[in-house]
Formats: C-alpha cells, sequence, structure tokens
C-alpha cells in the first residue's frame, strides 16, 4: 500500500465530480440558451421553407431577412418600439426624480414625524400590486387618459423601495460634508445635485437599469390601459402580432419581431452585467 | 433658531410632496378603495351605483367555478414550481460555487431570463411546444426519440398544458435563485470546509452539515419570494396560452381578477376586488407560515 496510489486514487475520484458538474452545468445552459437559439434560427428562414418543414430542421442553409421586413411592415412593430422607448425613458427619468429628492428628505433633512412617515412608506412595500391596480384603472378611466402616455406613466413612478435603497446610500456620505456647504452658504438643492447624487452615482445607475428592464417588460397594466393599437406597447404588441397579426401561421416573422424585441435588453445586460446582477442580489425581485 | 428649523421642517415635506402625492393617489387611496369595492353589492361600473352593502361579491367568486378552476391552477403551479425551482437551483448553484474554469460565462448564461420580456420568450416556448397539422414541433420531435407519442402541449390535455407552464415558470425564476443562492454559497467561510477537510470527511457529509444550515436563511427567503411569485403568476400563462384563459382551463387567480375587470368578461371591479382580496389573504397566510416554519427549524 503505498501513498502514490491512495493521491491518484483520490485525484481520478475528483475529476469524475468535476466532469459530473461541468455536464450538470453544460446541461442547464443549454436548456437556457435553446429558445434563444430556436427563435433566432426560426427568423431567418424563409415562410415556404419553415412551413414544409414536418420534421423541423437544427439549421438552415439559406438564411434570409425578409422577416425582418415583414416584421416592420406588415405590423407595427416600429411604433411598439418607438411607444416602448418613450414609456420607458420618461417613467424612468420621473422616477429617477421623485426618489431622488424623497431620499434626500428621508436622509438628510430634519422634520417632525419622519419615523412615522418613514415606516409608513416601509409597510407600503407589502402592498401587492394586484390589490391596487383595480382602482387605479377606475382612476385612469375616470381622469379620460386610457390610451394616452400620461395613463400609462403615473402609477409607476414612484418605488418605496427604491427610495428605500437610495436612502441607505445617501447616508454614507459624511455629514460634515454638509455642515462644510452650509457654511459656504450651499442650499440644500445645490447640495443634493452637486455632492450627493455624484457621490451615489454607481446606485443611482442601478437603479435606473432595473426601472428600464421593468418598464421594457411591464404587460399587465398597458394592457388593461390601452386598447388602441397607437399606444400599444412591446408586450402587448406581441400578444396583438400572435392574435391579429401576419395570419396566424407565418411563424418566423412572428419570431423576427420577438428577436427584434429581446435584442435592446440583452445587449443593456450585457454592457451592464456587473450592476444589474448585483443591484438584483441586493433585493430587486422581479415585478 | 427656531424659525430655521420649521422651515427646513416645510423644506423637507416640500421634497416628498412628489411621493407623497403618487403614493397616496395610486396606493393608499386604492387600498382603501379596493374593500369598499368588495362590499358593494351590484356595483355597476356605467353609472357608478350600487344597491346594497355586504358579503355576496365574496361568496359570488368562491361559487364561480372559473375562480375555482384558477385557485386550482394556481395551486398546483405553486406546489410543483417552488420545491423543484429551489431544488434545481441549489443544485446549479453548489455545482457553479465548486469550479473555476468558465464560471463567468455560466453565471452570464443562466442570468438571461431574467432581462428578457416574458410574452416574447413565452412564444418561443409555445412554439416549441405546439403541434400543429403542418409540425409536430421541437419537443415532440424528441418524445418520438425516445419513441413516444406526440402530444399537443398547448391545445392538448390538461396535465400536458400545466407541464409546459410548469417548465415555463421554472425557466422563468431560476436567474434569480441561482444568482441568490452563489453568492450564499461563496460567503460561508472557508475556514469551517478546511477544518471538515482535516478531519477527513465525505463531501455529501460536508455538505448537509456545514453548507445547508450556513445558507439556510437564503433558502427559506427564495421558498417565500417563491411562494409569494408563483401565486401571482399571470404574464407567463399568457405568453403561452393567449388572452382567454377561462377557455383554456388555463386561467390563475391573477389572471380571474383581471378578466372580471376588464376585456370581454369584464367591468365587475367589485367582483375583481373580492378575488384579489381573497388572493392577498392567501398569500399573508402562507407568508406566515413559511415564517414560522422557518423560525422553528432555525432554533
Amino acid at each position: 500500500m503505498d501513498y502514490t496510489k491512495i493521491e491518484k486514487k483520490a485525484r481520478t475520484h475528483k475529476r469524475a465530480g468535476n466532469i459530473i458538474t461541468y455536464i450538470l452545468l453544460a446541461f442547464w445552459a443549454v436548456i437556457v440558451l435553446f429558445p434563444f437559439y430556436w427563435m433566432v434560427l426560426t427568423s431567418i428562414k424563409s415562410y415556404g421553407a419553415y412551413n414544409s418543414e414536418y420534421i423541423p430542421k437544427f439549421y438552415t442553409l439559406s438564411p434570409t431577412l425578409q422577416n425582418y421586413a415583414d416584421a416592420f411592415t406588415a405590423v407595427s412593430l416600429g411604433r411598439y418600439l418607438l411607444n416602448t422607448t418613450i414609456f420607458t425613458v420618461v417613467t424612468t427619468a420621473v422616477m429617477m426624480i421623485v426618489i431622488t429628492l424623497a431620499a434626500f428628505a428621508f436622509a438628510r433633512l430634519e422634520f417632525r414625524g419622519k419615523n412615522i412617515v418613514f415606516i409608513l412608506f416601509l409597510s407600503l412595500m407589502m402592498i401587492p400590486n394586484e390589490l391596487v391596480i383595480i382602482t387605479n384603472f377606475v382612476t385612469i378611466t375616470n381622469l379620460d387618459m386610457r390610451n394616452s402616455f400620461p395613463g400609462l406613466i403615473l402609477p409607476s413612478i414612484t418605488s418605496v423601495f427604491y427610495i428605500y435603497l437610495l436612502k441607505e446610500n445617501f447616508e454614507q456620505i459624511p455629514d460634515s460634508l454638509y455642515y462644510a456647504a452650509k457654511v459656504d452658504g450651499t442650499s440644500d438643492l445645490r447640495y443634493l445635485l452637486k455632492v450627493m447624487v455624484p457621490m451615489s452615482k454607481p446606485t443611482l445607475i442601478t437603479i435606473a437599469i432595473l426601472k428600464v428592464i421593468e418598464c421594457w417588460n411591464s404587460y399587465v397594466w398597458p394592457r388593461l390601459i390601452t386598447d388602441d393599437e397607437r399606444y400599444f406597447l412591446v408586450s402587448n404588441g406581441i400578444q396583438e402580432i400572435r392574435e391579429n397579426g401576419f395570419g396566424r401561421e407565418n411563424i418566423p416573422a412572428m419570431m423576427a419581431a420577438v428577436v427584434v424585441i429581446s435584442v435592446p435588453l440583452i445587449v443593456l445586460f450585457l454592457v451592464f452585467r456587473n450592476k444589474i446582477m448585483a443591484g438584483v442580489a441586493r433585493g430587486g425581485l422581479k415585478a | 433658531m427656531k424659525k430655521k428649523l420649521q422651515n427646513s421642517g416645510l423644506k423637507a415635506w416640500l421634497y416628498l410632496l412628489p411621493a407623497i402625492l403618487f403614493l397616496g393617489i395610486f396606493m393608499v387611496y386604492p387600498l382603501i378603495d379596493v374593500f369598499v369595492y368588495s362590499f358593494e353589492e351590484g356595483y355597476n361600473s356605467a353609472s357608478q351605483t350600487y344597491w346594497g352593502v355586504g358579503s355576496y361579491n365574496y361568496s359570488y367568486v368562491l361559487h364561480d367555478p372559473y375562480f375555482l378552476q384558477a385557485v386550482k391552477n394556481t395551486f398546483l403551479l405553486v406546489i410543483i414550481t417552488v420545491p423543484l425551482s429551489t431544488g434545481i437551483a441549489l443544485l446549479i448553484s453548489t455545482g457553479l460555487c465548486s469550479i473555476k474554469p468558465l464560471r463567468n460565462l455560466f453565471q452570464t448564461i443562466y442570468f438571461l431570463p431574467y432581462v428578457t420580456n416574458t410574452l416574447a420568450v413565452g412564444l418561443v416556448f409555445m412554439i416549441l411546444f405546439k403541434k400543429t397539422a403542418y409540425s409536430d414541433g421541437f419537443i415532440n420531435l424528441i418524445i418520438s426519440w425516445f419513441g413516444g407519442n406526440s402530444v399537443d402541449f398547448i391545445d392538448g390535455p390538461y396535465w400536458a398544458k400545466m407541464f409546459v407552464l410548469c417548465f415555463y415558470t421554472i425557466w422563468v425564476v431560476m436567474p434569480f435563485k441561482i444568482l441568490i443562492l452563489t453568492s450564499a454559497l461563496s460567503s460561508v467561510n472557508q475556514e469551517y470546509y478546511n477544518a471538515a477537510r482535516v478531519d477527513g470527511t465525505s463531501r455529501f457529509r460536508i455538505f448537509m452539515r456545514i453548507t445547508l444550515p450556513m445558507i439556510a436563511p437564503m433558502i427559506f427567503y427564495l421558498i417565500i419570494t417563491g411562494f409569494i411569485g408563483a401565486f401571482k403568476a399571470y404574464s407567463d400563462v399568457v405568453a403561452l396560452f393567449g388572452t382567454n384563459l377561462n377557455a383554456a382551463e388555463m386561467n390563475t387567480i391573477v389572471g380571474y381578477v383581471y378578466d372580471m375587470l376588464y376585456g370581454d368578461s369584464g367591468g365587475y371591479p367589485s367582483y375583481a376586488s373580492a378575488a384579489a382580496i381573497i388572493l392577498f389573504a392567501i398569500v399573508l397566510t402562507i407568508t406566515c407560515i413559511n415564517l414560522l416554519i422557518s423560525k422553528k427549524v432555525r432554533r
């Protein structure tokens, strides 16, 4: 019984374990990636080729971009994209202003009842969206704001969770900076814009990205509040395309639309990978 | 000095004003209003009148076969997907933490479903699983390789539809769970492992005795958020089966709420409110039970 033999055995054991781990991980990676592969593949198959495949093929030898042209001409995909971009940009921008002001008040200013108000804010985090959406639907309808951008945007421009996140961040900025600014006669607003916002840039960017993802994917509220195709966002657009567009069987064109809708967020994710993953890990649940 | 303080107080309220205004109109007021709606019997949204106050709306909803179907679907979905997705995520994260090369690549890939549009990718799943007159579809192709019979997963038998829904739900929730578990696993102190290794403890035993207890709080967190998320399932169901969920026998509780509010069967905010409150009560009860169990286990 010698030492080298035992060591060798242990090493092969470990290697076998590693191989199994890699097979498992690769298997899940295939499950995650396959739908993406299939949607790109289908989107470059021609209509005729796709429908003649009784047994679906895993590759195509004659790729075409015709489906992408169809996606933009036969249905108003361009308009859906434009609407979603407007909705996303305006909602995120206005929300950033609202939450920055609120977080500043909680983190920096002193006023009577601050703790009670903050606890009331936090308790609102428990309220599920499904409970308040009913009245919001009625409110927006009564205000005659259905099929309009204000109607789409207004209910989603405050987030208690992001106010909380930002307040925590603002509180890490040392008090001495604030007093120094006060001595210099800097106003609160100026201090917020020139000192606090630049110093909290990483958190602000993370919040903005998470909000953009949420806006781009939102479905329920836009569906309730818009029935005029001119105000559809991409999620509703894709549902509309599925039920009425192209004729039911033009699946390659549908897949081209799906690719166009998915690409912006995937690019955003690849660019800001670390920020997004760190932000989500801090508690950003998919809304 | 006193005047200055008051000034600052007023200013603070000014900074808070937009947030309070929007939260008041779109969260606090609706929260009260939804209870009011749920007790107004025979509410008519066109004339905004009602003929009585009572619990009729609740009893209507609880006797509606569509609602009962939705409750059954939602509970099945929750019971199947929450344990499965948490278990698989644990398996994958453990694997992920034990390797070095390619780890970043795998992590990036696994996170992709989080940033994709649920409706859009749901359409891809529908096409993979659907059986049409022209083609049996991709999944049926795989089934036929193993000698099985083809099934229509989208318009076919109930269990097949449930299977696709569970599969897609797990696919969608996985990124969040893997992310949380990998960061929990990598924050476990390495010294515990080294000590165990010196004692010659087996890999499995290390996992059961050290890793699992250390990350238990995170697992409970995932189970609770998983329950809440699965109870609110809606858009993934629409992505797979279209907007007419009652006809597909695939409606969920949230879907029932929205159907009551809007669409071909809509115009009944009172029924919608009652159903939403029942959902909230269910979620609250289950969250409390979960918290109690997790407290007991940790003790």
